[in-house]
């Protein structure tokens, strides 16, 4: 599919990017992927379009990118599932996901933030302060959320390097919040409407809100094709689709993964798996798992299980619902909108019982043997409600294994064992 | 069939021999620096039809000497329940890690917790302070179990707790309040676990640890059910892992 070995070093010196230590990371996240991806056995064909598109991570995507701004078009950088994708491309600007799932240059984040801060946060400050994400130097801006204390308080420093702006997100689900909730929308739409200099129109949002489903539609076939035993797909590989989801272009993502979910649905009609029949299913819950983040599933898949369903941010959270497509004018789809993303069962929100009944109804649907609870360190929220995961999945008669743990990897070692241990015991 | 199990401690080397799931030799060495080198005079030194490896070292070892391997908290459940039937928990304080493990009926594992991260609470931790305070464990042991309280340590740390028993010792502090207050707060943390995993008796204390008098006594003290010591403590492990081969006659 490449014209092999495109050099695109001028690109990212544009856009500012340092590039020693932007080369030193596209060379570590390769020999990552390569570790965790291309070891794999029976990876279904379809994969190949996701093998490619993580060897042009900075280069052909970044070229798009930077092609469609130099035609006037606007890039929104955004963190979190609760930022409306809709509004964003009926405005004519493209969406690109800033989390970040690696330890990047943490020695000059802890010069502006307290060193027990989650990786997630810390992860994307060292990208920035680093410049070696050309994603981040593609946002023209860069939209927060006040999700959680880590993040409110990065946005601000954040603030300092970067055109930031934050959508205040309510932290229940009442009726005023709704409300509130609702108005947040309207000024997302105005401040997209003023960065893109576009209007939004019936049918601009109504175009968006099908091209956005469509694309959770096709992520919602890959989930279901593996309530299957044998899975038809790994959970590596198909956190991998919902991780590059977040930046990937809309109808060409959708497009091929329809196409892999095609094949999925063969494999299971012909019985064909991943792995063995039998191999014990996992369900992961938790925080957010950012590219290049496959700690976790790599762990597990390594020790002979397979993960068949992730109830996370890059995983069930981001795909299970979507916007109804209803509504004739903007004010009712924005109704809509804002219903849909209030939806969202985060950690940050109280109370939360709509994430645990999702957990076990996930476990359930998908028959599996014990699900892992996830947590990054120092994330107070999904800390908190492990707890009551882990008594929800109990009471439903399985096991839970709780991991709190960062983007490291001085703590594979135990993990392993203690994930090990846990597949033993099941 | 004969199996060997192979325990590659960070501090030990444990091996143990089956014959149709009885024990027919066991062994136990240093790990020093090079466990590698303890475990390959194991594998050496009879015939076997099966290796079955645990620990740490349980991957390296399957490589080199082939054969299958299994965790330790597998294995420690398997041993322990073999050699105690009707036991319920399993608690295991090795030289660099602490493992708790409730188990169900017929031994089947329902949870667990390590800690394997630092040396608190572990013998590691015991001998560094065994060393601060001028005594041997056995004397240590000994020691805390003559004083009739303990001085409260306020760090579970090695580095700090060591820095702490220095300055109590210093300041003219009771060795021997000093040695139980130890080997109290490690009992308490184990404790802990114990009941995170909801615990019950009878409990079987394995490892190098459960040799140590004081610890087995305030942890039969706190413990609510029976705590029983296995004559040979550290190679539950071993037994278990060998235990855990198919064939083995074990079940
Ligand atoms: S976990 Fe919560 S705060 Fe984080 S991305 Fe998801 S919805 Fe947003
Ligand atoms: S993982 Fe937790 S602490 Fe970190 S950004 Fe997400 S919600 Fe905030």
């Amino acid at each position: 599919m490449s014209d092999q070995a495109v050099d695109y070093h001028q690109m990212w010196a544009d856009l500012g990017l340092d590039l020693p230590t932007h080369d030193a990371l596209l060379g570590a996240v390769g020999q990552l992927f390569g570790d965790a991806y291309l070891t794999q056995d029976n990876r279904p064909a379809g994969m190949d379009y996701l093998n490619f598109v993580m060897s042009e991570v900075h280069g052909l995507r970044i070229k798009e990118l930077d092609d469609f701004r130099k035609s006037g078009g606007k890039v929104f950088g955004t963190f979190c599932l609760y930022v409306p994708e809709e509004i964003i491309r009926a405005a004519g600007g493209w969406c690109v996901g800033l989390c970040a799932g690696a330890e990047f240059a943490y020695d000059q984040v802890e010069q502006i933030m307290p060193r027990n801060t989650c990786a997630l946060i810390k992860s994307f400050m060292g990208f920035k302060l680093a410049k070696v994400c050309p994603y981040f130097e593609s946002a023209d801006l860069v939209i927060g959320e006040t999700t959680c204390d880590g993040k409110k308080k990065a946005y601000e420093l954040l603030g300092d390097l970067h055109n930031v702006w934050v959508m205040e997100l309510p932290q229940m689900k009442r009726e005023q919040d709704m409300a509130a909730w609702r108005a947040e929308i309207v000024e997302l739409v105005h401040k997209a409407e003023e960065t893109t200099g576009n209007t939004i129109t019936a049918e601009s949002l109504r175009a968006a809100i099908i091209e956005v489903n469509d694309k959770r539609r096709a992520l919602q076939r890959i989930a279901a094709a593996c309530a299957a035993d044998p899975a038809p797909i790994s959970g590596k590989d198909r956190l991998l689709a919902t991780q590059v989801a977040f930046y990937d272009d809309v109808p060409r993502f959708t497009q091929m993964m329809n196409a892999l979910a095609d094949e999925l649905e063969q494999r299971v009609a012909s019985g064909e798996g991943v792995t063995p029949k039998g191999a014990k299913r996992i369900l992961v819950t938790g925080t957010p798992m950012a590219l290049p983040n496959w700690k976790l599933h790599d762990i597990i898949e390594k020790a002979g299980a397979v993960v068949v369903g992730e109830e996370m941010c890059t995983g069930s959270r981001y795909y299970q619902d979507l916007v109804s497509e209803s509504a004739d004018t903007v004010d009712d789809m924005l109704d809509d909108i804002a219903a849909k993303y209030l939806d969202i069962n985060c950690a940050c929100f109280t109370p939360n019982d709509g994430r645990i009944e999702d957990v076990v109804r996930m476990a359930q649907e998908l028959k599996v043997d014990g699900v892992i609870d996830y947590s990054l360190q120092f994330c107070g929220l999904y800390e908190m409600e492990s707890h009551s995961v882990e008594t929800a999945v109990r009471d439903a008669g399985l096991p839970v294994l709780k991991i709190t743990t960062d983007y490291s990897m001085e703590d594979v070692g135990q993990l392993a064992t203690r994930v090990e241990a846990f597949l033993e015991m099941l | 069939m004969r199996i060997l199990g192979l325990d590659i401690g960070s501090r030990s080397v444990d091996a143990v021999w089956l014959e149709d799931g009885r024990i027919v030799d066991w062994a136990v060495a240093d790990s020093g620096f090079d466990p590698g080198s303890a475990a390959t005079d194991f594998v050496g030194r009879d015939a076997h039809d099966a290796i079955v490896s645990t620990g740490y070292g349980r991957h390296a070892a399957r490589e080199r000497f082939g054969g299958s391997a299994v965790t330790e908290i597998t294995a420690y459940g398997m041993g322990a329940s073999a050699l105690f039937p009707a036991a319920a928990a399993v608690l295991d304080i090795g030289g660099q890690d602490t493992k708790v493990i409730a188990l169900g009926s017929g031994g089947k594992i329902t949870d667990f917790e390590m800690n394997d991260k630092c040396a608190a609470g572990t013998g590691k931790f015991l001998e560094v302070m065994a060393r601060a305070l001028g005594f041997s464990l056995q004397e240590m042991a000994d020691a805390a179990l003559a004083a009739e309280s303990g001085v409260a340590i306020s760090s579970m740390c090695t580095v700090f707790a060591e820095s702490e028993v220095t300055g109590l010792v210093h300041r003219g502090e009771d060795r021997r309040r000093i040695a139980r207050g130890l080997h109290e707060s490690i009992a308490k943390r184990t404790l802990g676990s114990l009941k995170r995993v909801n615990a019950r008796g009878p409990l079987v204390f394995a490892g190098g640890v459960a040799k140590n008098p004081a610890m087995v006594t305030l942890i039969a003290d706190g413990f609510a059910g029976e705590v029983w010591v296995p004559d040979e403590a550290q190679i539950v492990g071993a037994y278990g892992a060998a235990l855990s081969a198919e064939g083995s006659g074990g079940g």
